[in-house]
């Protein structure tokens, strides 16, 4: 085991919640009081609540933002942090960045750190793009000199070399964001630090940037930390994960035990989930068709499904009394429990014969948006009556969208019911 | 053999740290830093202006034709027999200096919160950065003044009585640099959190030109309470010694000069311990 890069020791950060006002200015005379005359602890250190923002703030509180951490992060490692919003993520960066310092504890760092808490800091939009890639170097701690000798990798990877002595206020954001990454992509820190910028840029820089990011790692053997509520992209890059929950390090370990384990701690249905009626074994029963199962598929291992999954609806059922009208009828609905298509075997040759069956609806990839779907299944006999239908038992989540054919979104995701490709002609 | 090890981290991040530690260091390291920021502030002011530099000669010139009309001729304030424009001017050029560089370093936290927020550099390269900024376009004004100074000597046959005192005037800019640098690193330590201190600074320093002898004379201040005030005032033994200098007109005090030096020492000092103690948590304030 090589030794530990980064090494934090019983970090806390204390955060005071409400608004900034006259009554803060004697909270720090008491403290200052406390502290530094009386010699005593932080006076508003104990009062600190752990982080939970499912309860109302009330005016004046301290809570932690993250408590006691204890972590070590070891060369060449690349640990990805995930959390649900508010479980100190952000803080740890801040602190790891030295944008802000903690309460108690300590961080030590083995070489250079720089953070990545977004691309591009420190453009000036009157400034051309040439000037703003030394701005921005410099401010990530690098020489003029070392910029000199990269300028030219720097331009190539950002692929604006015909605008580089144009403002950046005529770039586009695309252009802008791509310029930036480029200055981060050859920093020579030992540790990188990466919030979630790749959150922005268009698909196929997400793609360059994630590329550039597992050279950087496996190729130069350098320790990243990356922040992402992205699965997918934790998935693709990180070695290992700690999970954070309301400031507090609940599990680090390889990544893909470590990201099933934050999926079911907290709950976020993974593919399918399947409950059962406790008293009814089968989903679906009657006298005619009894419906054992019906089970979700798909082709991701670690069965976070994404727009571009292979997925599977798999129906176990057996048919008792033999009638040739059965009519097997599959419907997709959201979490609104809207309808968004429906489909069935009418056309289709099904056997109706007496016998246990297993049936599988393929469904198109490309075609869901982010988010939750709820399959429903119901044998009926067309215009006559319903033989026997399932409950709203079984559905699967989206988790990301790899693919969108929209580009820049104002929205974590496309907008819409679906998200489905249509083609494009020029007449 | 494990004592070394655990001694072997490069960077420590901690809840305090010395209030008095410079890290000059590696505000040297980050030299180039400084040098971008004294570009950027430059190409920022004058880009699509189409006079760009020359407003930087055109400002002090029309200041001083105003307080020419209005100090002297409509109120007829003595300008201890020197001639009005050099006189004005050499007050204006001082005060500017001091005056911009301290309101522009006294915005260093709010005016930076966007960088400040994202990553991490030692923040005192901001304000020296601007402090070396509003030194520059002092050059320029200085040069101005010269320039018409020497125009007076040719051809006026203005003869001034240049004194030793000359020699000081690198000491008086590097006081007046210090002073503005020490005043602005406290009033944006202190506004980081209470913001009610811009508002007096806003208005304060406007004051405080008046509280300078930059449109009059010491001399012309005959009442003592009023005149010690006057001199408290850390610019004004500055601004009377380069008058001295250059004109050989008023007064140069040592006793004076040396509490300027001791003053902007102390806040220096101040301001800097002030400064280190805020820019660690100003992000969680702001």
């Amino acid at each position: 085991m090589s030794k530990p890069v980064i090494k934090i020791e019983n970090l806390s950060k204390l955060y005071r919640l409400g608004e900034i006002s006259t009554g803060m200015l004697t909270n720090d005379i008491n403290r200052w009081w406390q502290m530094n005359i009386r010699g005593k602890e932080d006076p508003y250190a104990k009062i600190g609540k752990v982080n939970d923002r499912t309860q109302n703030a009330v005016d004046g509180e301290y809570v932690y933002a993250l408590k006691d951490i204890n972590l070590e992060v070891h060369a060449g490692e690349v640990l990805g942090v995930i959390g649900k919003n508010g479980a100190g993520k952000s803080s740890l960066l801040k602190i790891l960045s030295r944008v802000t310092a903690p309460t108690t504890g300590s961080v030590k760092l083995k070489g250079r750190l720089a953070s990545l808490l977004e691309v591009g800091t420190g453009f000036h939009p009157e400034m051309t793009g040439r000037e703003n890639i030394y701005m921005n170097g410099t401010i990530m701690g690098m020489r003029k000199w070392e910029i000199d000798n990269k300028l030219e990798e720097i331009v190539e990877f950002s692929g604006v070399a015909k605008y580089l002595d144009t403002p950046t206020k005529r770039y586009s954001s695309g252009m802008t964001v791509r310029l930036g990454f480029a200055v981060a992509a050859y920093l020579e820190s030992e540790i990188l630090v990466v919030d979630e910028v790749l959150a922005v840029g268009d698909a196929e820089f997400q793609k360059r940037a994630i590329g550039k990011m597992q050279e950087v790692s496996q190729g130069q053997g350098r320790t990243v930390l990356f922040v992402s509520h992205n699965m997918e992209s934790i998935k693709r890059l990180c070695t290992s994960v700690s999970i954070f929950d309301n400031g507090q390090l609940s599990m680090m370990g390889p990544t893909l035990e470590g990201i099933n384990q934050y999926l079911q701690k907290f709950h976020i249905e993974k593919n399918s989930w399947h409950k059962k009626d406790e008293l009814n074994s089968e989903i679906g029963s009657s006298s005619e068709i009894d419906i054992h199962s019906v089970h979700i598929i798909s082709n991701e291992v670690d069965e976070i499904l994404t727009n571009l999954s292979i997925i599977e609806v798999e129906i176990k059922y057996s048919i008792k009394i033999k009638d040739d009208r059965f009519r097997f009828v599959f419907s997709l609905l959201n979490s609104e429990e809207i309808e968004l298509f429906s489909a069935s075997d009418f056309y289709l040759n099904t056997p109706k014969e007496v016998g246990n069956y297993s049936i599988a609806i393929k469904l198109p990839v490309f075609l869901l948006n982010k988010g939750k779907y709820i399959v429903r299944i119901r044998v009926d006999i067309p215009q006559t009556r319903v033989v026997v239908k399932s409950h709203d038992y079984v559905g699967f989540n989206i988790y990301h969208i790899v693919k969108d054919q929209i580009g820049v979104m104002t929205s974590l995701e496309p907008k819409g019911l679906i998200h489905i490709p249509v083609e494009w002609e020029m007449r | 053999m494990v004592m070394k090890e655990i001694d072997d981290w490069d960077i420590d991040i901690a809840s305090k740290s010395n209030l008095f530690d410079l890290k000059l260091k590696e505000v040297w390291q980050y030299r180039d830093l400084i040098l971008m920021f004294i570009k950027r502030d430059f190409i920022a002011l004058y880009k699509q202006t189409i006079l760009g530099p020359l407003w930087f000669i055109i400002q002090p010139l029309m200041t001083t034709l105003t307080y020419m009309v209005v100090f002297g001729s409509i109120a007829h304030l003595s300008t201890d027999e020197q001639p009005k424009i050099l006189f004005y001017l050499s007050g204006i050029v001082f005060w500017n200096f001091f005056s911009a560089s301290l309101l522009k370093t006294a915005d260093t936290f709010s005016a930076n919160a966007g960088i400040f927020g994202k990553v991490y550099f030692p923040r005192l390269t901001v304000p020296i950065a601007n402090v070396c900024t509003t030194f520059i376009s002092f050059i320029i004004q200085f040069t101005l003044f010269i320039v018409i100074y020497i125009i007076y000597i040719c051809i006026a046959e203005y003869r001034p009585d240049i004194s030793m005192a000359i020699l000081l005037v690198p000491v008086l800019l590097i006081i007046t640099g210090a002073l503005s640098l020490g005043l602005g690193i406290i009033i944006s330590s202190l506004t980081t959190k209470y913001r009610d201190l811009k508002f007096v600074v806003m208005f304060g320093i406007q004051l405080l030109m008046y509280a300078a002898p930059i449109v009059y004379p010491t001399s012309m201040v005959t009442d003592p309470r009023l005149h010690i005030l006057i001199q408290l005032n850390p610019i004004t033994p500055i601004i009377e010694t380069f008058r001295h200098s250059m004109f050989g007109s008023g007064s140069m005090n040592w006793f004076f000069l040396g509490y300027s030096a001791l003053f902007t020492i102390a806040i220096l000092i101040c301001g800097i311990a002030l400064f280190n103690k805020v820019e660690k948590n100003f992000m969680d304030t702001i």
